[in-house]
């Protein structure tokens, strides 16, 4: 069944502010007024901390660094954040634990240049496509991929080996692995020694986790998870990489954690071709948390509480940042709830679509006193809002830089005038600034970039001419006359103890299956993820009429669908302990029985973040989207 | 475990062009070897981010005590050679190639064929007038071909297939240099997609059973667009605009930025005539795409024009 194109979303060009309940088109003076008097307000009656900024993964590094010293130093809060929480954010904690820095630790060129590739919980064919063609590169020469997840998507076809667990269960997929390569003495002693910690203990918590105890809890034959700890733990360069399969669960720093052991034990990290690599979903996570838009990190990812970065900005800024952690997105949620932030700044983002449990995060968001959207489109998160502001396209509409999965740090060019109405993020934000007693000016997307390049160490040789001359540069760079290697951590390879810094410990993982439990009543595991013509909540790629689009369906295998009475089209409710939508089956032979799918792709129709559960992880504050569980049912007939 | 490879440091060698001496990496073609030295030959299968098809022999070259002229997109040099690339011989060769392909297929949107032509005065014509397109070109199998009648230039032409909002396929353009082939298939994008069909003169690029694309395999990366270097392939904005006279090459510029849709961030190439995107391509000697998209990437741009 081919999907109908809906009509898509229309460029906002006019500023729209709330009177008594109702949007109204409104002056640019008037909205921006507007939008300052409820920030001061704030300040005045309830403080800085009753404020929360979601700042953009989609926009700059430059809109980004704006958006969080808005935060920061005209404000007073660190409650800035964005959507890499409902993603990447357990990727960053995990990473940054163990090695101190939250970035993917190779270049593409590496990953094509590897022996052998893990690719866990994550689908690159569709998802992000061009990583895959290096994939393709590096299988074409020889090398091994293995592919886990618990679908047979349409990466896993390329596999030597797929690994098709249950859902929630790569912990002790990831023990049992690392037990193998301790057992059959193939763990990089010398590396293991001389750059690590922690061994002994984590060697003994996977005990437990044989061969045999693992096929039984993750449905994987031992037989094929043996191949993966013998071919991973021996290859000369092994690549890990993975998505949102390992991050949206309730664990997910967990699960990122116990596949960071593994390149530990096989000392797959820190040389040329071998490391481990969170795939980024969105164009610019990785630069919005570089640039300091996350409420534990300053800019180049400086920890907040230290006095002596802290100092540094404030003397650069005239501020006074806060000492402590902000709140993450989640928790900005839960206070938003218990009615402590009540003062909102949403830039781009569209958490009423893309949160789980989304009746629930309209509520959070009805409840604030004060919210100010700035979008290019009125998305479902706009219409809430009581400031709305008109705002350009970064990508093609502003001048700046992204950094992408690889680290690389790229320009962004001004390509297209933005529709008249509309106006620069950068700008907007530096005019609320001065109505905020701030005087902010920056002539444009290099001003800005200059100014982070003398506050962060690992972004200061980027120069806006040398990012030109070598096609981007990948972070980090430290002088203007030279580059670092394209991988992270090659200190942990240093023979002098004094070079290699603190060593990466290993890290003890309690395996907890997903929080919504399978039961008679909700007998079917519902999964998510991506197609391949499709992005997030479809805002943007609904605008483009695709050949390949179906609109969302819930994908069961043929055994199901039989066994449910239902066929191909038939639209059937489905039901979870949060709520129930209806919609279209669609039969996917890569499905096993048990296991459905879905996306988010077109919550405008069918809102699959009604039924998907909100349990976050601890750590990271991200939701368990890829765990729900859910009951279909046959519609009765109509006549 | 054996260890892929990732190839040495390359030496430099020495040779000869049209009497000037130049100096080039180990396993440079004579086409990297004469770009480099600011000379120009011409190509049409060659492409830059492919492995040489060398299929269409517009590129050939005098190379001292060989026999027959030398592809020289796909023939390495080597220490000592003695390269020429205009001779009486390359330029009847050259002459003779574009009469044919220029009797066979429309040429009309191929970059620079005009002045090649006149260059070596070739004339296409000299065949008879091209024959009517044919509208069965898809279904013939192999050893259907007619004999041609002698009076007229048997063509490849057959109607424009406009069976998607994306692109748009125009075989009588294809002089079937198989770099659409190749970036669909192994080479990049792995999809097998396209392919060639049928034999001799009724060779084609085709679909699966010659289905619409809608029902083939194709994912819509547009990297065969990309590469195709005739306009047989072409965005259907662009199409549509050469349609209704509006497309003006004169009034666009080309902005290189970054795609929008995911992490990997794809270097974009966006086309822009009156403040409207019209194509997009990606620069070739991006490490990140090699000059490949994917669909988002390629035509996910529409939502910033939705005004
Ligand atoms: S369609 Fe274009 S790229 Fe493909 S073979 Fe024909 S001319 Fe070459
Ligand atoms: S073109 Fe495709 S793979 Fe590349 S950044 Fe865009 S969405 Fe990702
Ligand atoms: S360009 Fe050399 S054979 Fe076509």
């Amino acid at each position: 069944m081919k999907r109908k194109n809906t009509e898509p979303y229309v460029r906002l060009t006019q500023p729209l502010v709330r009177d008594s309940g109702v949007l109204r088109p409104a002056t640019w003076e008037e909205a921006l007024e507007r939008a300052a008097a409820g920030f001061r307000r704030t300040l005045e009656t309830k403080g800085p901390e009753a404020f929360g900024m979601f700042s953009c993964a989609r926009a700059t590094n430059e809109m980004n660094y704006v958006a969080q010293k808005f935060t920061r130093a005209v404000i007073g809060t660190n409650n800035v954040d964005s959507c890499n929480r409902t993603c990447h954010a357990p990727s960053v904690a995990g990473l940054a634990r163990v090695f101190d820095s939250g970035g993917g630790t190779s270049s593409y060129q590496e990953i094509e240049d590897a022996d052998v590739i893990v690719v866990w919980g994550g689908n690159p064919r569709e998802a992000h496509p061009i990583f895959f063609q290096h994939v393709l590169k590096a299988i074409h020469r020889g090398a091994k991929l293995f592919v886990i997840d618990p679908r047979r998507t349409s990466t896993a076809s390329w596999a030597h080996r797929q690994l098709q667990l249950h859902v929630g269960t790569d912990i002790p997929l990831a023990h049992a692995i690392a037990r193998e390569i301790i057992h059959s003495g193939l763990a990089n002693t010398a590396f293991i020694e001389r750059a690590t910690e922690g061994l002994a203990e984590f060697a003994a918590s996977v005990e437990p986790w044989t061969l045999e105890v693992a096929e039984e809890t993750t449905g994987v034959p031992a037989e094929l998870i043996k191949e993966l700890a013998h071919t991973y733990a021996r290859a000369d360069r092994g690549q890990l990489s993975w998505t949102l399969g390992i991050t949206e669960h309730h664990n997910g720093t967990d699960n990122v954690l116990s596949l960071i052991n593994l390149a530990l034990l096989a000392g797959h990290v820190g040389r040329y071709g071998a490391g481990l690599n969170p795939l980024r979903g969105q164009n610019n996570v990785q630069g919005g948390g570089d640039m300091g838009a996350i409420p534990d990190r300053m800019p180049g990812f400086q920890n907040i509480l230290d006095t002596g970065v802290r100092a540094k900005f404030d003397a650069a800024w005239g501020s006074a940042i806060p000492p402590h952690k902000g709140l993450n997105l989640t928790q900005m949620l839960d206070a938003m709830e218990r009615g402590e932030l009540t003062c909102v700044y949403i830039i781009g983002e569209n958490p009423v679509q893309s949160e789980a449990d989304c009746e629930h995060t309209i509520k959070r968001l009805s409840n604030v006193d004060h919210l100010v959207v700035q979008d290019i489109f009125l998305t479902k998160t706009a219409q809430l809002a009581d400031v709305v502001l008109p705002a350009s396209a970064a990508w093609c509409e502003s001048d700046g830089t992204f950094t992408n999965s690889e680290r690389r740090v790229q320009r962004v060019r001004k390509a297209l005038e933005p529709p008249e109405g509309a106006r620069d993020d950068i700008q907007l934000l530096c005019e609320l600034a001065r109505r905020l007693g701030h005087d902010w000016h920056y002539e444009g997307g290099e001003d800005v970039w200059d100014e982070l390049r003398t506050l962060s160490p690992m972004h200061a040789g980027m120069s806006y001419a040398r990012l030109e001359e070598l096609g981007g540069i990948q972070w980090p760079c430290y002088r203007e006359d030279e580059l670092e290697p394209t991988f992270l951590h090659g200190r942990l390879w240093e023979e002098d103890p004094a070079k290699r810094g603190r060593p990466a410990p290993f890290t003890v993982i309690v395996h907890s299956p997903p929080v919504d439990l399978l039961t008679e009543d909700f007998p079917i595991r519902l999964t998510t993820g991506r197609r391949l013509d499709s992005y997030n909540t479809g805002v943007q790629s609904g605008g483009f009429p695709s050949p390949l689009r179906r609109g969302e369906t819930l994908d069961l295998c043929l055994a199901d669908a039989v066994k449910l009475g239902v066929t191909e089209d038939e639209v059937v409710r489905i039901s979870s302990r949060r709520g129930e939508i209806e919609a279209p089956v669609r039969i996917d032979e890569g499905l096993r029985p048990g296991l459905a799918f879905m996306t988010f792709h077109f919550p405008d129709e069918i809102d699959v973040n009604v039924i998907t559960i909100e349990a976050t992880c601890p750590v990271a504050g991200t939701a368990e989207y890829k765990a729900a569980a859910i009951r279909v049912e046959k519609l009765p007939a109509t006549v | 475990m054996t260890i892929v490879e990732i190839g040495l440091p390359r030496r430099l060698i020495e040779f000869t062009v049209d009497g000037e001496t130049v100096r080039v990496p180990e396993g440079s073609t004579i086409l990297d070897a004469c770009t480099a030295a600011g000379k120009n030959i011409p190509t049409l299968c060659y492409g830059d981010t492919l492995e040489p098809a060398n299929a269409c022999r517009v590129c050939m070259v005098e190379v001292e005590g060989t026999r027959t002229l030398v592809p020289s997109c796909s023939r390495k040099a080597e220490p000592g050679m003695v390269v020429r690339t205009e001779t009486d011989r390359t330029r009847l060769s050259r002459k003779v190639v574009l009469e044919l392909l220029g009797s066979a297929t429309d040429l009309s949107t191929t970059p620079d064929v005009a002045g090649w032509m006149t260059e070596c005065d070739a004339e296409p014509g000299r065949f008879g007038p091209p024959a009517a397109p044919s509208s069965d070109r898809d279904e013939r199998r192999p050893g259907e071909h007619e004999i041609p009648d002698g009076m007229t230039a048997a063509t490849v032409r057959q109607p424009v297939k406009v069976d998607n909002e994306l692109y748009v396929r125009d075989y009588g353009k294809c002089i079937q240099c198989y770099k659409c082939v190749d970036a669909c298939g192994e080479q990049w994008q792995n999809t097998f997609a396209i392919t060639m069909a049928g034999r001799g003169f009724d060779a084609r690029i085709s679909t699966e059973f010659a289905n619409p694309l809608p029902d083939s395999a194709c994912v819509y990366c547009g990297n065969c667009v990309e590469v195709c270097p005739t306009g047989a392939l072409s965005f259907k904005r662009e199409h549509d605009k050469r349609e209704d006279g509006t497309w003006d090459e004169s009034r666009q510029t080309a902005t290189t930025t970054v795609c929008t849709f995911c992490g990997v961030g794809c270097n974009l190439t966006l086309h822009v005539q009156d403040n409207e995107i019209v194509k997009v391509t990606s620069p070739h000697e991006s490490s990140v795409t090699h000059g490949n998209l994917c669909i988002k990437g390629r035509f996910g741009w529409q939502h910033v024009q939705n005004r």
